[in-house]
């Protein structure tokens, strides 16, 4: 008898420990700079997650959407504006401007040869293991419109999504680590 | 060194952050629940990595060794 109860209050603790609400394993980011140096720093902390069996969502929002443009990615239909913001913004990841010391592009330029000196994950690469660790990454449906960027025009990613500002807010309310890249 | 017997020596050497803790993650399901993994890597951030990651990962690091310039840690898989 007292062992069946035992195994009873075993069973309702273990019921306990998973209705109790609690913070989720998981890094909600914010990627609002479209910076070289902050996208480099957003993606280490994505893959780092990931390794760690931390899930990572990245929401991508104004200046860091256009990190997600493929530059051999053509967009037919645009309005004047439009075209202004695709050829003032930088096309793609690889076209990005450090946050200081660019210096017309010869910052970016340093930096990248640095990385490959000492063997450092191009962005390229840390977009790879990203996609293999399942790192999610949701687009700002708004900052797309805003940009005048459209679909056609995006990398090709596995996880990728386009949301509105109540996913990334439901998905943060239940993560443990929440960080905006500015 | 403690009693155990190494299943498999991974080289991580040259990688700087994240990589070796991103590549071990992928490698620990390479080896059967119990058996261990030695690392080798020449990143020092790894001396405090590969413990924070096993902590998270529910993995366990049994020791970790220094000689010239390469860093040796060993790690268990646990689930």
């Amino acid at each position: 008898m007292s062992a069946s109860i035992e195994s009873q209050v075993a069973e309702l603790r273990e019921q306990m420990a998973g209705l109790r609400p609690g913070p989720e394993s998981k890094l909600a980011m914010i990627v609002f700079s479209g910076s070289l140096d902050k996208m480099i720093a957003a993606m280490i902390l994505a893959t780092g997650a990931g390794a760690m069996g931390i899930k990572p969502i990245l929401f991508f929002t104004f200046w860091g959407t256009a990190a997600l443009r493929d530059a051999s990615k053509r967009a037919r239909g645009k309005d004047l504006m439009s075209k202004m913001f695709g050829w003032m913004l930088p096309k793609g990841r690889n076209r990005l401007p450090l946050s200081q010391m660019n210096m017309l592009g010869m910052g970016p330029a340093m930096i990248k040869g640095l990385m490959k000196r000492k063997n450092a994950a191009s962005l390229d690469q840390l977009f790879e293991i990203a996609a293999q660790l399942g790192v999610e990454i949701k687009i700002c449906e708004m900052s797309m419109d805003l940009m005048g960027f459209q679909r056609e025009e995006i990398i090709d990613y596995p996880h990728l999504d386009y949301c509105g500002v109540a996913t990334y807010l439901a998905e943060a309310q239940t993560a443990s680590i929440q960080l905006f890249i500015s | 060194m403690g009693d155990y017997s190494i299943a498999k020596t991974l080289d991580y050497k040259g990688l700087p952050c994240p990589m070796p803790v991103v590549k071990i993650s992928q490698d620990i399901g390479s080896v059967d629940v119990g058996e261990v993994i030695e690392v080798l890597t020449t990143d020092p951030g790894s001396l405090a990595d590969f413990p924070a990651w096993a902590k998270t990962s529910g993995n366990e690091i049994l020791e970790t060794q220094q000689d010239e310039g390469t860093i040796h840690i060993f790690v268990r898989r646990v689930k």
